[in-house]
């Protein structure tokens, strides 16, 4: 959280700093009048302790001014690290639905009245902020990009409104802050932060049908994943795969990482996730089929990597 | 004259025995099992809690070892939520609560001069309720579904769409039938403090210990009906289909955060306080004089078990409300830890005048406050709520808590055993192993815990089963498990301590430390009446300045003074209770009611209801022995 990458991340930042070298600042004062209280007497004979002082100003002192000064410096401090509520940019809204355990993600353009469908890797535009709608299809999540931003809790039931600003391009690790179950330790996202012309390329590139095998293996593989299981709960539009249980596959082999974040995308990452997903994240709502042979995972796995 | 001396000493030993006879426990197998003796069920409560203790311990234990790696898989996600669950459950609820009311219900007779607790029978209720809910919990690991929802349970995933088995509903019963041991033992504490307290003892003059354990009482009866409340709704939600947290069908999950918290907040401090009582009445004894600001130290007691109500929603900064509401509950929040610098300020400042005695209790008294002021601080931080929606939710939290329930409470219960143990048992604990296991526990405890600050701020979220190389938190982690073995170590000095002291059986006196305080003027362990005559108290230390002198006996039958709630004026001597089987059995039959009602057998869930009140109507019943009304 302290290598940000937007100004609502570098105002809490310089909070954590402030209350750090504060809190350094006391500790310190705290065990250092500790130790000489605990030490000043020693060559005193125990039965000879001075009984007259009360003692009061420690406590008027030290228990109320001094922690009255400081909470009321760090109160105000942290009241203007709150900052404003950007105004979004009105050019996309991206709404997202937790998942057990993935991130679904919907843009919707509402000037050209556009939409589409992904998972798990949010693109934005850098220097603009993006609205940011959450909600939950099933238990309470939390939507966590430290370098970005605070945290804000993804409520079924309910939408919660974030900004997401980027200062400056990069890719920006994100993950679910709220224990959501099984797999909560592998329900990653990645934010990508990219220039208007990127971030344009890759909607424009969203927007379109998944690509049509081009060679036989994956020709095979399109097969197998439309007409076998793969279909009961993925989509790839422009097939016949339209179920919406588990994430988008349109153009997951364009994304940084596969099943949220558990592992990085390549080839042999999504055969070895096709063959047994269970044996990856444990509890997974992805079966381990058993079903496919190995020329078969073979095909399907080029299949979905060359969904770009 | 030797013949004077000599009748005297005729004269008490023949008063001991006419007490002994009012008081002692029959020898024998039901006496034991019945018995109301504070001082026998504080012990038991205290020996339970450990049990406990050591099982959440060893979950922890394995925790680390499977976090001490990234990408590890000793354990499976699901084992690793149950046990991550559990282990929550079991401090929170098993452990720190009722070690604490262990040493109330042990300590608060001793120290306010009585007799016996306000409601004896009820005291021996409460600690079988807790025994036995504790292991009906635990008996959800030997079907394999132990809670698994974190030891806050948020529904929806508490709902029973995701999670189907016993889990939930054990956590759900076990907690409602654990409600009730820790509701009646708090009326029993507030009644005892204010109503039994030895003629003299006016509510200024009573040790800090008791302040605190009246305020957490006071704060047990007005938490646990919302925590109780979310319970059942929650049952209801997950048997009968009604609607209380599910938002498909009108719900809202929200409200169980706020049930819970209006409970969780309070209780924290209700797990707290009484470590700070127990400070408070050790750290006077090793500087060798009174405590600075007592009256200071009260009001601050009070004012954080008031505050604490206030505070509920700052472990909901993340959820989306209102900032302007946040910005109030994050100055509340704040407010709360000026009561706690007015405790800390009064231990420095009694230390500053004092003469500091570096004996075992001191120093693990001494590691309390260094790792309360972190806890505390790092409290404060997270009261600023910007800086929470980046911590909440991660080790950092971790660290928090533990700084302030293990280093805090954790911490004091250890000063706590060090100080009282002589009195307890009679011998006098091992110093130099002592001193080993303190500073095993304390090097241990914070390389196990400062660097969770550290994970957190780097970002891990807290109950992740496992994280990736990638990472970078694989060596704070590392650091984090090797910590927890250090401190485990540590703790185990302390039993070998505690066993080979037995052994060694080095008698401890009345008043080893030379302290203050009423408890002290008993025998070690103290007699079965504790106090032969009962002392009417002059002053705040009466060991340290003569402020008392012997009363009366009330040797007539089992008597114990009452006197008024403030100036504590006698009122008259009231009979105790003798040891009832009914007030052991109903926990049983309790028991059979909740049990009935996880297996869906709601016919054995009413004749143990009915059950129970059967035991209810007999152990409230009249004994044919004489209803005393001594006027004095």
């Amino acid at each position: 959280m302290f290598s940000t990458a937007s100004d609502a991340a570098e105002r809490i930042a310089k909070l954590g700093w402030f209350m750090i070298v504060l809190a350094a600042i006391i500790f310190a004062g705290v065990m250092i009048a500790m130790l000489i209280a605990a030490t000043r007497n020693r060559a005193r004979d125990p039965r000879d302790v001075d009984l007259t002082e009360t003692g009061t100003g420690w406590i008027i002192w030290g228990g109320a001014v001094m922690p009255g000064v400081v909470l009321l410096a760090v109160f105000v401090v942290s009241l203007g690290a709150m900052g404003k509520f950007p105004e979004p940019n009105p050019i996309v809204t991206i709404h997202v639905t937790g998942h057990q355990w993935w991130w679904q993600l919907d843009y919707e353009f509402p000037q050209h009245a556009d939409e589409f469908r992904t998972a798990n890797e949010l693109h934005i535009p850098v220097g603009r902020p993006v609205r940011v709608l959450l909600t939950s299809a099933d238990v309470i999540h939390s939507f966590w990009v430290p370098r970005l931003q605070g945290k804000l809790d993804v409520i079924p039931g309910d939408t919660n409104d974030l900004r997401l600003v980027a200062r400056r391009a990069g890719t920006y690790a994100g993950a679910c802050a709220e224990y959501c179950g099984a797999q909560h330790a592998h329900m990653g996202l990645v934010v990508v932060a990219e220039d208007s012309a990127s971030f344009d390329h890759w909607v424009a590139r969203q927007m379109a049908p998944g690509a049509a095998p081009r060679d036989s293996l994956a020709a095979q593989g399109e097969r197998l994943f439309v007409g076998g299981a793969c279909a009961s709960c993925h989509t790839v539009r422009g097939t016949s795969a339209v179920a919406q249980v588990g994430p988008d596959l349109t153009h997951v082999g364009g994304r940084l990482t596969l099943a949220a974040g558990t592992l990085p995308n390549s080839l042999a990452s999504v055969e070895g996730w096709i063959a047994n997903p269970q044996a990856l994240k444990p509890g997974a709502l992805m079966p381990t089929l058993g079903v496919f042979d190995g020329a078969q995972l073979h095909a399907l796995a080029a299949y979905v990597s060359s969904l770009k | 004259m030797t013949s004077i001396v000599d009748d005297i000493a005729q004269g008490e030993l023949a008063l001991k025995r006419r007490l002994t006879a009012h008081w002692e426990t029959p020898h024998n197998w039901l006496g034991w099992l019945s018995t109301v003796d504070h001082k026998a069920l504080g012990r038991r409560y205290i020996y339970t809690a450990f049990v406990f203790f050591l099982l959440g311990g060893v979950e922890a234990a394995i925790m680390r070892v499977q976090l001490a790696r990234p990408d590890n898989h000793l354990l499976t996600p699901e084992t690793y939520n149950q046990l991550m669950t559990m282990h929550g459950v079991t401090m929170m609820f098993l452990f720190v609560q009722p070690v604490l009311s262990g040493f109330s219900f042990y300590l608060t007779p001793l120290m306010i001069g009585a007799r016996e607790l306000a409601f004896p029978r009820l005291n021996a209720f409460s600690y079988y309720v807790f025994l036995l809910a504790g292991v009906f919990m635990y008996a959800s690991f030997f079907v394999g579904q132990a809670p698994d929802a974190g030891w806050f349970n948020y529904t929806p995933l508490a709902s029973v769409k995701y999670d189907a088995g016993f889990n939930i509903d054990f956590y759900c019963l076990g907690l409602i039938y654990l409600g009730i041991a820790t509701t009646v033992g708090a009326a029993n504490s507030i009644v005892t403090i204010l109503k039994l307290r030895a003629p003299g003892m006016s509510i200024d003059r009573m040790p800090l210990f008791m302040w605190s354990s009246l305020t957490i009482s006071a704060a047990v009866i007005f938490s646990m009906p919302p925590l109780t409340a979310a319970l059942g709704f929650l049952e209801l939600e997950r048997r009968w289909h009604f609607v209380f947290f599910d938002p498909t069908r009108g719900g809202n999950p929200m409200l169980w955060q706020h049930l819970f918290w209006v409970f969780g907040h309070p209780w924290v401090y209700i797990v707290f306080l009484p470590a700070t009582g127990m400070l408070s009445m050790i750290i006077p004894t090793f500087c060798r004089r009174p405590m600075v600001g007592h009256a200071f130290m009260a009001l601050a007691t009070v004012a954080t078990g008031l505050i604490g109500f206030g505070v509920w929603v700052h472990h909901m900064f993340a959820t989306g409300l209102p900032q302007l509401s946040l910005s109030f509950f994050g100055a509340a929040s704040m407010t709360v830890s000026i009561p706690s610098a007015v405790t800390i300020f009064g231990w420095v400042a009694t230390m500053w005048y004092g003469r500091v005695v570096f004996a075992t209790p001191m120093l693990f008294a001494l590691a309390f406050i260094v790792q309360f002021v972190i806890g505390g601080i790092s409290g404060v931080m997270t009261a600023a709520v910007p800086f929470d929606w980046q911590v909440t939710d991660t080790y950092f939290i971790v660290a928090h808590i533990h700084y302030v329930l293990a280093g805090g409470t954790l911490f004091g219960v250890m000063a706590g055993i060090y100080y009282w143990a002589p009195k307890m048992f009679g011998f006098l604990l091992d110093e130099r192993l002592g001193k080993a296991s303190f500073w095993l526990m304390f090097i241990g405890f914070n390389v196990a815990f400062f660097p969770m600050h550290i994970t957190g701020l780097m970002g891990m979220p807290r109950r992740v089963y496992t994280y990736s190389q990638a990472s970078g938190f694989a060596s704070m982690n590392m650091l984090s498990t090797i910590g927890v073995y250090i401190l485990a170590v540590g703790l185990l000095l302390t039993l070998v301590n505690l066993v080979r002291s037995r052994a060694a059986g080095v008698a401890a006196g009345d008043n080893p430390w030379g302290a203050g305080t009423l408890e002290w003027l008993t025998t070690s362990p103290p007699e079965h009446f504790n106090f032969a005559h009962i002392p009417i108290v002059k002053s705040r230390e009466p060991l340290w300045d003569g402020g008392f002198t012997p009363g009366p006996a009330f040797d007539d039958a089992r008597l114990t003074p009452r006197t008024s709630a403030l100036d504590a004026m006698l009122e008259r001597p009231v009979e105790m209770p003798i040891d009832s089987v009914w007030s052991v059995a109903m926990p049983v039959t309790l028991l059979l009611a909740f049990g009935a009602l996880l297996v869906h057998s709601y016919a054995w869930s009413a004749i143990g209801i009915a059950a129970s009140l059967f035991c209810m109507a007999r152990w409230m019943w009249p004994s044919s022995a004489t209803v005393l009304e001594t006027e004095v």
